[in-house]
Protein backbone atom coordinates (compact mmCIF):
# COMPACT_ATOMS: atom_id res chain seq x y z
CA UNK A 1 0.00 0.00 0.00
CA UNK A 2 2.69 2.42 1.24
CA UNK A 3 5.00 1.93 -1.85
CA UNK A 4 1.79 3.22 -4.72
CA UNK A 5 1.58 5.85 -1.97
CA UNK A 6 4.96 7.24 -2.28
CA UNK A 7 5.04 6.47 -5.95
CA UNK A 8 3.18 8.46 -8.81
CA UNK A 9 0.87 5.92 -10.76
CA UNK A 10 2.79 5.56 -13.89
CA UNK A 11 6.25 4.71 -12.24
CA UNK A 12 4.46 1.46 -10.65
CA UNK A 13 2.82 1.16 -13.91
CA UNK A 14 6.59 1.19 -15.57
CA UNK A 15 8.08 -1.02 -12.70
CA UNK A 16 5.24 -3.60 -13.59
CA UNK A 17 6.04 -3.61 -17.18
CA UNK A 18 9.91 -3.98 -17.33
CA UNK A 19 9.22 -6.78 -14.66
CA UNK A 20 6.70 -7.96 -16.79
CA UNK A 21 8.88 -8.30 -19.77
CA UNK A 22 11.40 -11.09 -19.20
CA UNK A 23 8.45 -13.12 -17.39
CA UNK A 24 6.56 -12.62 -20.66
CA UNK A 25 9.69 -13.31 -22.90
CA UNK A 26 10.47 -16.81 -20.97
CA UNK A 27 6.90 -17.86 -20.67
CA UNK A 28 6.13 -17.14 -24.39
CA UNK A 29 9.33 -18.04 -26.53
CA UNK A 30 10.33 -20.68 -24.47
CA UNK A 31 6.88 -22.58 -23.04
CA UNK A 32 3.48 -21.35 -24.88
CA UNK A 33 4.79 -20.61 -28.61
CA UNK A 34 6.54 -24.22 -28.85
CA UNK A 35 3.93 -25.77 -27.57
CA UNK A 36 1.70 -24.27 -29.76
CA UNK A 37 4.14 -25.01 -32.65
CA UNK A 38 4.27 -28.50 -31.36
CA UNK A 39 0.73 -28.69 -31.83
CA UNK A 40 0.35 -27.77 -34.98
CA UNK A 41 3.19 -29.77 -36.15
CA UNK A 42 1.13 -32.70 -34.98
CA UNK A 43 -2.23 -31.68 -36.90
CA UNK A 44 -0.66 -32.01 -40.12
CA UNK A 45 0.66 -34.59 -42.71
CA UNK A 46 3.21 -34.41 -45.27
CA UNK A 47 2.01 -34.59 -48.56
CA UNK A 48 5.06 -33.62 -50.38
CA UNK A 49 8.66 -31.96 -50.27
CA UNK A 50 7.95 -28.92 -47.95
CA UNK A 51 4.38 -29.48 -48.85
CA UNK A 52 1.76 -30.26 -45.67
CA UNK A 53 -2.15 -30.57 -45.20
CA UNK A 54 -3.73 -30.38 -41.81
CA UNK A 55 -4.83 -33.84 -41.16
CA UNK A 56 -5.43 -36.29 -37.88
CA UNK A 57 -3.08 -38.59 -39.89
CA UNK A 58 -0.54 -38.95 -36.68
CA UNK A 59 -2.89 -39.56 -34.11
CA UNK A 60 -4.64 -42.25 -36.34
CA UNK A 61 -0.87 -43.75 -36.83
CA UNK A 62 -0.76 -44.34 -33.22
CA UNK A 63 -4.02 -45.58 -32.33
CA UNK A 64 -3.68 -48.05 -35.90
CA UNK A 65 0.13 -48.76 -34.62
CA UNK A 66 -0.24 -51.68 -32.13
CA UNK A 67 3.71 -50.99 -31.04
CA UNK A 68 3.13 -47.11 -29.60
CA UNK A 69 -0.27 -48.19 -27.69
CA UNK A 70 1.50 -51.27 -26.08
CA UNK A 71 5.05 -48.78 -25.43
CA UNK A 72 2.49 -46.24 -24.22
CA UNK A 73 0.28 -47.97 -22.18
CA UNK A 74 2.94 -49.84 -20.47
CA UNK A 75 4.79 -46.83 -19.77
CA UNK A 76 2.15 -45.38 -18.00
CA UNK A 77 1.28 -48.79 -16.09
CA UNK A 78 5.26 -48.96 -15.01
CA UNK A 79 4.90 -45.68 -13.40
CA UNK A 80 1.86 -46.02 -11.61
CA UNK A 81 3.68 -49.21 -10.05
CA UNK A 82 6.66 -47.42 -9.65
CA UNK A 83 5.02 -44.39 -7.87
CA UNK A 84 3.33 -47.30 -5.82
CA UNK A 85 6.42 -48.81 -4.93
CA UNK A 86 8.60 -45.62 -4.07
CA UNK A 87 5.76 -45.11 -1.74
CA UNK A 88 5.88 -48.23 -0.27
CA UNK A 89 9.23 -47.49 0.51
CA UNK A 90 10.03 -43.84 1.48
CA UNK A 91 7.35 -44.04 3.70
CA UNK A 92 8.84 -45.96 6.49
CA UNK A 93 12.29 -43.81 5.96
CA UNK A 94 10.12 -40.97 5.99
CA UNK A 95 8.32 -42.01 9.19
CA UNK A 96 11.97 -42.92 11.08
CA UNK A 97 13.19 -39.39 10.15
CA UNK A 98 10.26 -37.27 11.11
CA UNK A 99 8.90 -39.37 14.44
CA UNK A 100 11.44 -41.86 15.47
CA UNK A 101 14.91 -39.93 15.09
CA UNK A 102 15.39 -36.95 17.27
CA UNK A 103 17.46 -33.92 16.86
CA UNK A 104 21.04 -34.31 15.40
CA UNK A 105 19.80 -37.94 14.17
CA UNK A 106 16.80 -36.94 12.28
CA UNK A 107 18.70 -34.21 10.27
CA UNK A 108 21.67 -36.62 9.84
CA UNK A 109 19.13 -39.37 7.92
CA UNK A 110 17.64 -36.67 6.38
CA UNK A 111 20.91 -35.30 4.70
CA UNK A 112 21.77 -38.75 4.11
CA UNK A 113 19.13 -39.33 2.06
CA UNK A 114 19.84 -36.27 0.16
CA UNK A 115 23.22 -36.73 -0.67
CA UNK A 116 22.12 -38.87 -3.48
CA UNK A 117 20.69 -37.21 -5.55
CA UNK A 118 22.92 -34.40 -5.34
CA UNK A 119 24.68 -36.72 -7.80
CA UNK A 120 23.27 -36.85 -11.81
CA UNK A 121 20.97 -39.39 -12.79
CA UNK A 122 23.99 -40.82 -15.28
CA UNK A 123 26.39 -41.59 -12.34
CA UNK A 124 23.61 -43.22 -9.92
CA UNK A 125 22.64 -45.25 -13.28
CA UNK A 126 26.52 -46.53 -13.61
CA UNK A 127 26.46 -47.44 -10.55
CA UNK A 128 23.43 -49.85 -11.03
CA UNK A 129 24.83 -50.98 -14.51
CA UNK A 130 28.18 -51.86 -12.78
CA UNK A 131 26.49 -53.81 -9.66
CA UNK A 132 24.14 -55.77 -12.28
CA UNK A 133 25.27 -56.05 -15.76
CA UNK A 134 26.43 -60.29 -16.46
CA UNK A 135 30.25 -59.36 -15.08
CA UNK A 136 28.55 -57.13 -12.52
CA UNK A 137 29.26 -57.21 -8.68
CA UNK A 138 26.17 -58.95 -7.69
CA UNK A 139 25.89 -61.90 -10.39
CA UNK A 140 29.60 -62.25 -9.14
CA UNK A 141 28.43 -62.35 -5.45
CA UNK A 142 25.73 -64.89 -5.89
CA UNK A 143 27.96 -67.04 -7.71
CA UNK A 144 30.35 -66.56 -4.96
CA UNK A 145 27.76 -67.36 -2.62
CA UNK A 146 26.65 -70.67 -4.21
CA UNK A 147 23.14 -69.29 -5.09
CA UNK A 148 23.71 -69.79 -8.82
CA UNK A 149 26.09 -71.39 -10.60
CA UNK A 150 26.82 -68.76 -13.60
CA UNK A 151 26.48 -65.74 -13.65
CA UNK A 152 22.97 -63.92 -14.20
CA UNK A 153 22.28 -61.16 -16.53
CA UNK A 154 20.66 -58.92 -14.13
CA UNK A 155 20.42 -55.81 -16.35
CA UNK A 156 17.41 -55.63 -19.32
CA UNK A 157 14.72 -56.99 -17.04
CA UNK A 158 11.53 -54.91 -16.46
CA UNK A 159 12.39 -55.75 -12.97
CA UNK A 160 15.72 -54.01 -13.56
CA UNK A 161 13.78 -50.58 -14.89
CA UNK A 162 11.81 -50.46 -11.87
CA UNK A 163 14.67 -51.12 -9.32
CA UNK A 164 16.12 -48.12 -11.31
CA UNK A 165 12.58 -45.96 -11.46
CA UNK A 166 12.57 -46.00 -8.16
CA UNK A 167 16.01 -45.56 -6.74
CA UNK A 168 15.76 -41.87 -8.74
CA UNK A 169 12.48 -40.61 -7.27
CA UNK A 170 13.20 -41.75 -3.60
CA UNK A 171 13.53 -38.18 -2.52
CA UNK A 172 10.98 -36.86 -4.48
CA UNK A 173 8.59 -38.86 -2.46
CA UNK A 174 10.63 -38.78 1.05
CA UNK A 175 10.91 -35.20 1.19
CA UNK A 176 7.27 -34.16 1.10
CA UNK A 177 6.10 -37.17 3.38
CA UNK A 178 8.44 -35.95 5.97
CA UNK A 179 7.46 -32.15 5.62
CA UNK A 180 3.86 -33.73 6.47
CA UNK A 181 4.75 -36.14 9.17
CA UNK A 182 6.21 -33.86 10.79
CA UNK A 183 3.26 -31.85 11.30
CA UNK A 184 1.17 -34.23 12.68
CA UNK A 185 1.30 -33.77 16.78
CA UNK A 186 2.29 -36.89 18.09
CA UNK A 187 -0.65 -36.60 21.10
CA UNK A 188 -2.74 -37.32 18.68
CA UNK A 189 -1.47 -40.70 18.41
CA UNK A 190 -0.87 -40.88 21.97
CA UNK A 191 -4.65 -40.62 22.24
CA UNK A 192 -5.47 -43.22 20.24
CA UNK A 193 -3.55 -45.52 21.55
CA UNK A 194 -5.10 -44.72 24.62
CA UNK A 195 -8.28 -45.39 23.27
CA UNK A 196 -7.09 -48.82 22.25
CA UNK A 197 -6.40 -48.30 18.42
CA UNK A 198 -3.67 -50.95 17.10
CA UNK A 199 -1.32 -49.61 14.55
CA UNK A 200 -2.81 -49.83 11.44
CA UNK A 201 -6.01 -48.18 12.88
CA UNK A 202 -3.59 -45.67 13.87
CA UNK A 203 -2.47 -45.15 10.41
CA UNK A 204 -5.97 -45.78 8.52
CA UNK A 205 -7.44 -43.24 10.59
CA UNK A 206 -4.92 -40.50 11.60
CA UNK A 207 -1.68 -40.82 9.65
CA UNK A 208 -2.67 -41.52 6.01
CA UNK A 209 -5.45 -38.15 6.69
CA UNK A 210 -3.01 -36.10 7.97
CA UNK A 211 -0.32 -37.21 5.86
CA UNK A 212 -2.39 -36.90 2.34
CA UNK A 213 -0.98 -33.70 0.81
CA UNK A 214 1.96 -35.29 1.17
CA UNK A 215 1.52 -38.23 -0.17
CA UNK A 216 -0.14 -36.81 -2.99
CA UNK A 217 2.28 -34.21 -3.93
CA UNK A 218 5.17 -37.54 -4.03
CA UNK A 219 3.04 -39.24 -5.79
CA UNK A 220 2.35 -36.51 -8.30
CA UNK A 221 6.15 -35.79 -8.77
CA UNK A 222 7.32 -39.01 -8.71
CA UNK A 223 4.80 -39.82 -11.45
CA UNK A 224 5.63 -37.11 -13.74
CA UNK A 225 9.41 -37.69 -13.63
CA UNK A 226 9.00 -41.55 -14.09
CA UNK A 227 6.83 -41.20 -17.25
CA UNK A 228 9.23 -38.31 -18.39
CA UNK A 229 12.50 -40.35 -18.20
CA UNK A 230 14.29 -41.54 -20.47
CA UNK A 231 18.28 -42.15 -19.00
CA UNK A 232 17.15 -44.67 -16.89
CA UNK A 233 14.88 -46.93 -18.87
CA UNK A 234 16.96 -47.09 -21.54
CA UNK A 235 20.41 -47.54 -19.96
CA UNK A 236 18.57 -50.41 -17.51
CA UNK A 237 16.49 -52.04 -20.09
CA UNK A 238 19.17 -51.85 -22.80
CA UNK A 239 16.50 -52.79 -25.96
CA UNK A 240 13.72 -54.38 -23.72
CA UNK A 241 13.19 -51.33 -22.20
CA UNK A 242 10.00 -50.03 -24.39
CA UNK A 243 9.67 -46.23 -22.64
CA UNK A 244 7.29 -44.14 -24.48
CA UNK A 245 10.07 -41.06 -24.35
CA UNK A 246 12.24 -43.06 -26.65
CA UNK A 247 9.77 -43.26 -29.02
CA UNK A 248 9.53 -39.91 -29.15
CA UNK A 249 13.48 -39.15 -28.99
CA UNK A 250 13.20 -41.58 -32.28
CA UNK A 251 10.46 -40.32 -33.89
CA UNK A 252 12.45 -36.85 -33.56
CA UNK A 253 16.10 -37.32 -33.74
CA UNK A 254 16.57 -40.18 -35.48
CA UNK A 255 13.92 -41.06 -38.07
CA UNK A 256 13.20 -37.05 -38.67
CA UNK A 257 9.41 -37.24 -38.31
CA UNK A 258 8.89 -34.56 -36.19
CA UNK A 259 5.00 -34.64 -37.42
CA UNK A 260 4.53 -37.86 -35.81
CA UNK A 261 7.14 -37.53 -33.24
CA UNK A 262 5.10 -34.13 -31.79
CA UNK A 263 1.89 -35.97 -31.62
CA UNK A 264 3.21 -38.60 -29.62
CA UNK A 265 4.63 -36.15 -27.31
CA UNK A 266 1.59 -34.29 -26.66
CA UNK A 267 0.08 -38.09 -26.37
CA UNK A 268 2.77 -37.87 -23.13
CA UNK A 269 1.68 -34.57 -22.16
CA UNK A 270 -1.58 -35.36 -22.10
CA UNK A 271 -1.77 -38.34 -20.10
CA UNK A 272 0.77 -36.49 -17.34
CA UNK A 273 -1.52 -34.06 -17.04
CA UNK A 274 -4.37 -36.29 -16.91
CA UNK A 275 -3.25 -38.64 -14.11
CA UNK A 276 -1.67 -35.48 -12.05
CA UNK A 277 -5.38 -33.55 -12.51
CA UNK A 278 -6.81 -37.40 -11.29
CA UNK A 279 -4.33 -37.89 -8.05
CA UNK A 280 -5.37 -33.79 -7.49
CA UNK A 281 -8.96 -34.42 -7.50
CA UNK A 282 -8.66 -37.80 -5.76
CA UNK A 283 -7.01 -36.24 -2.92
CA UNK A 284 -9.03 -32.49 -3.03
CA UNK A 285 -6.23 -30.76 -3.74
CA UNK A 286 -4.81 -27.68 -5.85
CA UNK A 287 -2.17 -27.64 -7.82
CA UNK A 288 -0.20 -24.70 -6.72
CA UNK A 289 -0.25 -25.52 -3.30
CA UNK A 290 1.21 -29.12 -4.25
CA UNK A 291 3.98 -27.97 -5.95
CA UNK A 292 4.54 -24.97 -3.47
CA UNK A 293 4.91 -28.37 -1.18
CA UNK A 294 7.57 -29.80 -3.22
CA UNK B 1 5.17 -46.19 16.47
CA UNK B 2 6.11 -43.21 18.07
CA UNK B 3 8.99 -42.97 20.70
CA UNK B 4 6.37 -42.33 23.57
CA UNK B 5 4.72 -45.19 22.77
CA UNK B 6 5.43 -48.96 23.98
CA UNK B 7 7.34 -50.45 21.20
CA UNK B 8 7.93 -54.44 21.01
CA UNK B 9 11.27 -55.34 20.38
CA UNK B 10 10.65 -56.76 17.32
CA UNK B 11 9.55 -53.69 15.86
CA UNK B 12 12.53 -51.69 17.16
CA UNK B 13 14.75 -54.40 15.33
CA UNK B 14 12.74 -54.18 12.48
CA UNK B 15 12.83 -50.51 11.89
CA UNK B 16 16.55 -50.57 12.57
CA UNK B 17 17.14 -53.09 10.16
CA UNK B 18 15.04 -51.48 7.45
CA UNK B 19 16.57 -48.58 7.75
CA UNK B 20 19.99 -49.85 7.11
CA UNK B 21 19.07 -51.81 4.26
CA UNK B 22 17.31 -48.95 2.84
CA UNK B 23 20.89 -46.81 2.83
CA UNK B 24 23.02 -49.37 1.91
CA UNK B 25 20.54 -49.22 -1.46
CA UNK B 26 20.87 -45.86 -1.48
CA UNK B 27 24.35 -45.85 -1.35
CA UNK B 28 25.31 -49.24 -2.76
CA UNK B 29 25.63 -47.91 -6.69
CA UNK B 30 27.76 -44.69 -5.45
CA UNK B 31 29.96 -46.73 -3.51
CA UNK B 32 30.59 -49.49 -6.27
CA UNK B 33 31.10 -46.55 -8.89
CA UNK B 34 33.60 -44.58 -6.67
CA UNK B 35 36.07 -48.13 -5.61
CA UNK B 36 35.71 -49.04 -9.42
CA UNK B 37 37.52 -46.20 -10.46
CA UNK B 38 40.38 -47.76 -8.87
CA UNK B 39 40.45 -50.85 -9.66
CA UNK B 40 43.06 -51.94 -12.03
CA UNK B 41 41.04 -53.67 -14.91
CA UNK B 42 40.24 -52.42 -18.24
CA UNK B 43 36.50 -53.16 -17.16
CA UNK B 44 34.51 -51.44 -14.08
CA UNK B 45 33.57 -55.12 -12.83
CA UNK B 46 35.13 -57.44 -10.13
CA UNK B 47 37.32 -59.11 -9.25
CA UNK B 48 39.26 -56.62 -7.59
CA UNK B 49 43.12 -56.65 -9.64
CA UNK B 50 44.92 -53.95 -7.18
CA UNK B 51 44.58 -50.47 -6.66
CA UNK B 52 45.38 -47.74 -9.49
CA UNK B 53 45.07 -44.46 -10.66
CA UNK B 54 45.71 -45.45 -14.56
CA UNK B 55 41.60 -44.61 -14.74
CA UNK B 56 42.87 -40.85 -13.86
CA UNK B 57 46.48 -40.50 -14.61
CA UNK B 58 46.95 -42.47 -17.70
CA UNK B 59 49.48 -45.55 -18.53
CA UNK B 60 50.70 -45.55 -21.83
CA UNK B 61 52.29 -48.77 -20.90
CA UNK B 62 49.31 -50.81 -20.59
CA UNK B 63 47.61 -48.41 -23.50
CA UNK B 64 45.22 -46.63 -21.02
CA UNK B 65 44.11 -43.29 -21.41
CA UNK B 66 43.09 -41.82 -18.12
CA UNK B 67 40.51 -38.79 -17.14
CA UNK B 68 43.25 -36.58 -17.48
CA UNK B 69 44.08 -37.38 -20.67
CA UNK B 70 40.39 -38.08 -21.86
CA UNK B 71 40.08 -34.79 -24.37
CA UNK B 72 36.72 -36.09 -25.25
CA UNK B 73 35.47 -35.61 -21.56
CA UNK B 74 37.38 -32.91 -20.44
CA UNK B 75 36.39 -30.78 -23.35
CA UNK B 76 32.56 -31.83 -22.41
CA UNK B 77 32.93 -31.27 -18.59
CA UNK B 78 33.66 -27.31 -19.96
CA UNK B 79 31.26 -27.31 -21.95
CA UNK B 80 28.57 -28.56 -19.20
CA UNK B 81 30.53 -25.78 -17.29
CA UNK B 82 29.92 -23.27 -19.79
CA UNK B 83 25.98 -24.42 -20.29
CA UNK B 84 25.40 -24.64 -16.66
CA UNK B 85 27.03 -20.84 -16.09
CA UNK B 86 24.63 -19.48 -18.34
CA UNK B 87 21.56 -20.74 -17.55
CA UNK B 88 22.52 -20.19 -13.79
CA UNK B 89 22.85 -16.71 -14.33
CA UNK B 90 19.64 -16.48 -16.92
CA UNK B 91 17.74 -18.46 -14.12
CA UNK B 92 19.00 -16.02 -11.61
CA UNK B 93 18.22 -12.52 -12.76
CA UNK B 94 15.27 -14.10 -14.11
CA UNK B 95 14.27 -15.32 -10.38
CA UNK B 96 14.49 -12.12 -9.12
CA UNK B 97 12.57 -10.34 -11.67
CA UNK B 98 9.87 -12.99 -11.14
CA UNK B 99 10.08 -12.57 -6.98
CA UNK B 100 9.49 -8.88 -7.36
CA UNK B 101 6.62 -9.05 -10.05
CA UNK B 102 4.37 -11.72 -8.21
CA UNK B 103 4.99 -10.44 -4.43
CA UNK B 104 4.86 -7.05 -5.30
CA UNK B 105 3.58 -6.07 -8.33
CA UNK B 106 -0.41 -6.12 -8.83
CA UNK B 107 -1.95 -6.40 -12.32
CA UNK B 108 -4.29 -7.89 -14.32
CA UNK B 109 -3.67 -11.71 -14.74
CA UNK B 110 -1.21 -12.09 -11.80
CA UNK B 111 -2.78 -15.45 -10.30
CA UNK B 112 -2.78 -16.64 -14.76
CA UNK B 113 0.56 -15.58 -14.48
CA UNK B 114 2.25 -17.40 -11.79
CA UNK B 115 0.34 -20.93 -12.14
CA UNK B 116 1.45 -20.58 -15.92
CA UNK B 117 5.57 -20.06 -14.26
CA UNK B 118 4.20 -23.31 -12.55
CA UNK B 119 3.87 -25.43 -15.84
CA UNK B 120 8.05 -26.09 -16.84
CA UNK B 121 7.54 -28.24 -14.22
CA UNK B 122 4.87 -30.64 -15.25
CA UNK B 123 6.26 -30.78 -18.70
CA UNK B 124 8.14 -33.87 -19.06
CA UNK B 125 11.89 -32.44 -20.30
CA UNK B 126 11.79 -34.43 -23.32
CA UNK B 127 8.85 -32.19 -24.70
CA UNK B 128 10.10 -29.43 -23.26
CA UNK B 129 13.41 -30.60 -25.40
CA UNK B 130 11.09 -31.44 -28.85
CA UNK B 131 8.77 -27.81 -28.30
CA UNK B 132 11.84 -25.79 -28.62
CA UNK B 133 13.68 -28.01 -30.98
CA UNK B 134 10.91 -27.67 -33.65
CA UNK B 135 9.77 -23.42 -32.49
CA UNK B 136 13.59 -22.91 -33.04
CA UNK B 137 13.37 -24.41 -36.08
CA UNK B 138 10.29 -22.91 -37.58
CA UNK B 139 11.68 -19.06 -36.73
CA UNK B 140 14.90 -20.10 -38.43
CA UNK B 141 12.81 -21.23 -41.46
CA UNK B 142 11.10 -18.26 -40.87
CA UNK B 143 14.18 -16.06 -40.72
CA UNK B 144 15.69 -17.34 -43.67
CA UNK B 145 12.43 -17.51 -46.03
CA UNK B 146 11.50 -14.08 -45.49
CA UNK B 147 14.92 -12.11 -44.58
CA UNK B 148 17.30 -14.50 -45.95
CA UNK B 149 19.26 -14.61 -43.09
CA UNK B 150 20.42 -17.87 -41.61
CA UNK B 151 20.92 -17.93 -38.08
CA UNK B 152 22.77 -20.65 -36.59
CA UNK B 153 22.04 -20.01 -33.05
CA UNK B 154 18.92 -21.76 -33.80
CA UNK B 155 20.40 -25.33 -35.16
CA UNK B 156 20.86 -27.76 -32.01
CA UNK B 157 23.84 -26.84 -30.89
CA UNK B 158 24.85 -25.15 -26.88
CA UNK B 159 22.72 -22.24 -27.25
CA UNK B 160 19.22 -24.13 -27.44
CA UNK B 161 20.70 -26.48 -24.48
CA UNK B 162 20.92 -23.41 -22.35
CA UNK B 163 17.38 -22.31 -23.45
CA UNK B 164 15.80 -25.98 -22.95
CA UNK B 165 17.19 -26.01 -19.40
CA UNK B 166 16.45 -22.40 -18.45
CA UNK B 167 13.26 -22.80 -19.44
CA UNK B 168 12.40 -25.09 -16.65
CA UNK B 169 15.08 -24.12 -14.16
CA UNK B 170 14.06 -20.63 -14.26
CA UNK B 171 10.66 -21.69 -12.26
CA UNK B 172 13.02 -23.46 -9.42
CA UNK B 173 14.63 -19.92 -8.97
CA UNK B 174 11.68 -17.81 -9.12
CA UNK B 175 10.21 -20.27 -6.57
CA UNK B 176 13.02 -20.18 -4.26
CA UNK B 177 13.46 -16.42 -4.06
CA UNK B 178 9.93 -15.77 -4.16
CA UNK B 179 9.45 -17.78 -1.06
CA UNK B 180 12.41 -15.61 0.70
CA UNK B 181 10.59 -12.38 -0.41
CA UNK B 182 7.25 -13.56 0.65
CA UNK B 183 8.65 -13.50 4.56
CA UNK B 184 10.48 -10.11 4.03
CA UNK B 185 9.18 -7.15 6.72
CA UNK B 186 8.24 -4.44 4.71
CA UNK B 187 8.94 -2.45 7.47
CA UNK B 188 12.30 -2.44 6.73
CA UNK B 189 12.07 -0.96 3.76
CA UNK B 190 9.47 1.69 4.55
CA UNK B 191 11.49 2.85 7.38
CA UNK B 192 14.72 3.15 4.96
CA UNK B 193 12.45 5.07 2.20
CA UNK B 194 10.99 7.18 5.72
CA UNK B 195 14.77 8.16 6.40
CA UNK B 196 15.75 9.61 3.05
CA UNK B 197 16.93 6.60 1.40
CA UNK B 198 16.43 6.60 -2.48
CA UNK B 199 14.36 3.31 -3.74
CA UNK B 200 17.92 1.59 -5.52
CA UNK B 201 19.83 2.64 -2.41
CA UNK B 202 16.93 0.58 -0.30
CA UNK B 203 17.27 -2.17 -3.00
CA UNK B 204 20.86 -2.49 -2.68
CA UNK B 205 21.57 -2.01 0.86
CA UNK B 206 18.46 -4.01 2.09
CA UNK B 207 16.46 -5.98 -0.23
CA UNK B 208 19.52 -7.99 -2.57
CA UNK B 209 21.39 -8.80 1.24
CA UNK B 210 18.04 -9.84 2.74
CA UNK B 211 17.61 -12.29 -0.41
CA UNK B 212 21.59 -13.66 -0.53
CA UNK B 213 21.13 -16.71 1.43
CA UNK B 214 18.28 -17.50 -1.41
CA UNK B 215 20.16 -16.18 -4.16
CA UNK B 216 23.06 -18.43 -3.87
CA UNK B 217 21.06 -21.46 -3.24
CA UNK B 218 19.00 -20.77 -6.49
CA UNK B 219 22.46 -20.12 -7.92
CA UNK B 220 23.95 -23.67 -6.74
CA UNK B 221 20.60 -25.45 -7.38
CA UNK B 222 20.39 -24.31 -11.32
CA UNK B 223 23.83 -25.15 -11.61
CA UNK B 224 23.64 -28.48 -10.49
CA UNK B 225 20.90 -28.82 -11.93
CA UNK B 226 21.46 -27.73 -15.01
CA UNK B 227 24.89 -30.05 -14.38
CA UNK B 228 22.62 -32.98 -14.69
CA UNK B 229 19.95 -32.22 -16.97
CA UNK B 230 19.89 -34.99 -19.68
CA UNK B 231 16.47 -35.19 -20.87
CA UNK B 232 15.92 -31.98 -22.62
CA UNK B 233 19.52 -31.47 -23.15
CA UNK B 234 19.46 -35.05 -25.58
CA UNK B 235 16.67 -32.90 -27.96
CA UNK B 236 18.62 -30.18 -28.51
CA UNK B 237 22.46 -30.80 -28.35
CA UNK B 238 24.36 -30.35 -31.58
CA UNK B 239 28.15 -31.18 -31.84
CA UNK B 240 29.38 -30.08 -28.63
CA UNK B 241 27.84 -32.45 -26.40
CA UNK B 242 27.37 -31.58 -22.60
CA UNK B 243 28.86 -34.26 -19.87
CA UNK B 244 25.84 -36.09 -18.88
CA UNK B 245 25.11 -36.42 -23.18
CA UNK B 246 28.77 -37.87 -23.38
CA UNK B 247 28.88 -40.14 -20.69
CA UNK B 248 24.94 -41.31 -21.81
CA UNK B 249 27.20 -41.87 -25.18
CA UNK B 250 29.81 -44.17 -23.83
CA UNK B 251 27.88 -45.98 -21.59
CA UNK B 252 25.87 -47.28 -24.15
CA UNK B 253 29.22 -48.32 -26.13
CA UNK B 254 30.45 -50.09 -23.28
CA UNK B 255 32.07 -49.64 -19.94
CA UNK B 256 35.58 -48.17 -19.09
CA UNK B 257 36.69 -46.90 -15.50
CA UNK B 258 37.33 -43.68 -16.60
CA UNK B 259 33.00 -43.20 -16.42
CA UNK B 260 33.83 -44.11 -12.98
CA UNK B 261 37.21 -41.63 -12.48
CA UNK B 262 34.84 -38.44 -14.11
CA UNK B 263 31.73 -39.86 -11.77
CA UNK B 264 33.54 -39.99 -8.68
CA UNK B 265 34.95 -35.87 -9.72
CA UNK B 266 31.24 -35.26 -10.39
CA UNK B 267 30.38 -36.60 -6.59
CA UNK B 268 32.97 -34.80 -4.95
CA UNK B 269 32.00 -31.58 -6.76
CA UNK B 270 28.53 -32.02 -6.05
CA UNK B 271 29.16 -32.69 -2.29
CA UNK B 272 31.06 -29.91 -1.71
CA UNK B 273 29.01 -27.53 -3.30
CA UNK B 274 26.03 -29.24 -1.13
CA UNK B 275 27.98 -28.79 2.03
CA UNK B 276 28.66 -25.25 1.43
CA UNK B 277 25.36 -24.23 0.84
CA UNK B 278 24.14 -26.15 3.96
CA UNK B 279 26.93 -24.45 6.29
CA UNK B 280 26.10 -21.15 4.48
CA UNK B 281 22.12 -22.02 5.78
CA UNK B 282 22.91 -22.83 8.72
CA UNK B 283 24.90 -19.95 9.86
CA UNK B 284 23.34 -16.99 11.52
CA UNK B 285 23.24 -14.03 9.35
CA UNK B 286 25.14 -10.84 10.24
CA UNK B 287 22.95 -7.80 10.80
Amino acid sequence: MSETALEPRWRGRLSVGLLLAPALLWLGALIVLPHVDLAVLSFRERVGPRHYVASLAQYRTFFIEPLYWHVFVRTAVMSVIATFLTLLLAFPIAWIIAKLARGRASSLLFMLCLIPFWVSETVRTLGWMILLRESGVLPSLLVKLGITHAPIELLYHDATIMVGLVYTSLLFMVIPLVSSLESLDNALIEAAYDLGAGGFTVLRTIVIPHAAPGITAGCIVVFMLTLGNYLTPVLLGGKSSQWFTEQIYNQFITRFNWEQGAALGFLLLALSTALVMLGLKLAGQRFGDVMRRT
Amino acid sequence: MIPSLPRPPWLRGATALYAVAFFAFLFLPLIVVAVFAFNDAPYPAPPWHGFTLDWFLGNPGKGRVGLFGDSEILGSIWTSCVVAGWVTLLAVLIGISNAFLIERGRFFGKQALSILMLAPLVIPGVILGISILAFASRVAQFADDVFGLDWDVLRPGLPLVVCGQFSYIATIATLTISARLRRFDRTLEEAALNLGASKPAVLRTIVLPYLRPALIGSAAISFLMSFADFNTTLMLVGADAPLTVTMYGRMREGASPVLNAVSLFLMLGSALLALGIMRRGARPRPG
